[in-house]
């Protein structure tokens, strides 16, 4: 316990107090920090310009958590309803990506859906004359940028549970009279929520500190609040102001981790709840 | 005023990942002299030649962009630095901020090979406590075989007709992607008035709409790939692209440029003023300043060493030919202090306008 303890005292509190810290004081006239108290940089994050970023990241972050969860569902169900010998394999091919670097990956969509990428090449393959479609630089790129970088993450996580379900369950339920698509919003979901909601948080928590990927594929015209942060500590030198908005995303982080908690206890609760009834 | 030539750019794409992290660590110091420099920005051999004319050993480390070395200078007083390469806001507010050491001329006899000009730089007459090392403009490069009308104004770029719409990139560093407007308007590149600058942002927001990307790092290769039609470039890097396609052109915009210009620095912190004196000299000796000019294809200022340059280089880069006296009436970005603050939120709202 106590070197785990030195271990996230030195590589995680510590850090984080002082990040916190320079937050508490102002930029010097030519960059540097200039040390005195003020409040002004906690102020400034919820100005109208900054707090839309926020606003704006959540939504971009949401909706690639959104389609993460629904893809990254799906593929787990079909892993773990395979056989199961085949399903380590199908598990290696998920993460099989992770192999490569996150930057090669994310130029490898720059490829896709250039003007001139390969999309555009087999859509002329195909006999498209038209001017070609404009993919690479939009807010959709980014998404599948985030989606596809983070989908592993939401397999594994949601075939934890589902491989773990016991099967008699379901076969209860149909034994009940409920129908295949009952028994699965009944049974199985309620059951695999905390994988489906740790699976969520990871796409969430790292999608709206991502910066990377809205510079590359956003063509620098998506601003997230990890380009914000980075331009603070960058370009603008502006160190106090970045670490309160680096504050101000920790925070956002917490609050989503605690709702992940309080929904996997919340199931965990209801199935242990459901044991009690069935031993009953 | 370069972020990154060739080589350096994929140095910056790492550092995208690693800026946070390299900004808050501590220089390496073993070699007796340690030069900080853009990746690719000096002959890969310079500090061999140098020991072998000076005996004085030297190490190479590099930065990605100005405010990455910034970060790293101003956090440990510039210590660890002998000598850093910044362009010349920076080399300011180096100065401002106490942590530069003035230029010995007595030690640094091949100062006279700059060009008069190139000694009244308005960011720090008289070169004392920075020297040149590469100077040039911002303007527009593109397609002249597919962009029918060559352009001539900012607002070709900032208004594109039909046809360029989507197909033009500015650049995301911002004072650069600020001057762009303030030059349109008929501003000072160091304009600070709220109104005026509110006009700017104004304009930009407006030429957003019509890119296809801020971009700082790729953008000349857009071009040669016929991506981008018409891009935001600084002159060397144009330069990139016309060697890969000669039908690549470089224009100055009839309302003007930036003067950028690169500059050597010691640091005060520095152990070895002697041998970093020595060093700058050695940078300025006519053939080693060539060097530069020819593979990294920016202008220097350095009067024997561009003299040096083969004629068909001239030819094959127009904007190496450019007269000096024509560069230096552009105006140079200046540090602007307090209102920096006011810039970054400029760039942030056009980056985040939808």
């Amino acid at each position: 316990m106590a070197p785990a303890l030195v271990w996230l005292t030195a590589l995680m509190v510590v850090p984080c107090v002082l990040v916190l810290a320079l937050a508490f004081f102002r930029r010097g006239i030519y960059g540097g920090i200039d040390y005195t108290f003020t409040l002004e940089n906690f102020g400034l994050v919820f100005d109208p310009l900054y707090a839309g970023i926020f606003l704006n990241s959540a939504r971009i972050a949401g909706t690639a958590t959104l389609i993460a969860v629904v893809i990254g569902y799906a593929a787990a169900y079909a892993i773990s309803a395979a056989p199961r010998r085949w399903q380590p394999v199908f598990l290696f091919f998920a993460v099989l990506p992770f192999w490569s670097n996150y930057l090669i990956r994310t130029y490898a969509w720059i490829v896709l859906l250039n003007r001139e990428g390969l999309i555009t090449q087999l859509l002329r393959w195909f006999g498209y004359t038209g001017e070609p479609p404009s993919m690479l630089y939009t807010e959709g790129a980014v998404i599948a940028g985030l989606v596809y970088n983070y989908l592993p993450f939401v397999i594994l996580a949601c075939y934890a549970p589902l491989s773990r379900l016991n099967p008699e369950l379901a076969e209860a339920s149909r034994d009940l009279g409920a129908s295949a698509a009952t028994t699965f919003r009944r049974v199985i979901l309620p059951l695999t929520v905390p994988g489906i909601a740790a699976g969520a948080v990871f796409v969430f928590v790292l999608s709206i500190g991502n910066f990377v990927t809205p510079a590359l594929l956003g063509g620098g015209r998506f601003q997230m609040i990890g380009n914000l942060v980075y331009d603070q500590f960058l370009t603008a030198n502006d160190w106090p102001f970045g670490a309160a908005l680096a504050m101000a995303l920790i925070a956002i982080m917490l609050l989503v981790l605690m709702a992940q908690a309080l929904a996997a206890d919340r199931a965990t609760g209801r199935t242990a709840e459901a044991r009690g009834q069935a031993d009953g | 005023m370069t972020a990154t030539s060739p080589r350096r750019r994929a140095l910056k794409v790492s550092s995208i990942a690693l800026g946070l992290a390299l900004a808050l660590s501590a220089p390496a110091g073993a070699a007796d002299l340690v030069i900080s420099n853009w990746d690719g920005y000096m002959a890969p051999d310079a500090m061999a030649a140098f020991k072998a004319a000076t005996g004085v050993s030297g190490e190479v480390v590099v930065h990605a962009t100005n405010e990455e070395i910034m970060g790293k200078l101003i956090a440990a007083g510039g210590k660890g630095y002998d000598v850093v390469f910044v362009s010349s806001p920076f080399a300011e507010v180096l100065n401002k901020l106490g942590l530069t050491e003035p230029m010995d001329h007595a030690k640094i006899p091949n100062l006279a090979n700059l060009y008069p000009e190139a000694t009244k730089l308005p960011h720090d007459v008289g070169n004392n406590f920075s020297v040149p090392y590469t100077w040039g403009t911002t303007g527009l490069c593109y397609r002249s075989d597919l962009v029918k009308v060559a352009p001539t104004s900012w607002s070709d770029l900032l208004a594109p007709s039909d046809a360029l719409k989507g197909k033009t990139t500015m650049l995301a560093t911002d004072r650069w992607l600020l001057a762009a407007g303030q030059l349109d308007k008929g501003f000072s590149v160091n304009e600070t008035d709220p109104a005026k600058m509110a006009e700017v942002k104004n304009l930009l927001i407006s030429a957003k709409k019509t890119l296809l990307a801020y971009d700082d790092t790729t953008f000349y290769s857009k071009l040669v790939s016929g991506e981008a039609l018409m891009v935001q470039a600084w002159d060397g890097w144009c330069n990139y692209g016309i060697s890969e396609k000669p039908e690549i052109k470089y224009v100055i915009p009839k309302e003007g440029s930036d003067l950028w210009v690169d500059t050597m620095v010691v640091m005060k912190a520095s152990e070895h003023k002697d041998d970093a004196f020595k060093f700058i000299n050695f940078m300025l000796d006519a053939k080693n300043h060539a060097w530069a000019a020819q593979n990294i294809d920016y202008k220097v200022p350095n009067k024997p060493a561009m003299e040096s340059l083969p004629a068909d280089f001239l030819v094959k880069f127009p904007n190496m030919a450019m007269p000096v006296a024509d560069l230096v009436k552009f105006e140079q970005l200046r540090d602007v202090g307090e209102a920096q603050r006011d810039y970054s939120k400029i760039v942030s709202e056009i980056k985040a306008a939808q």
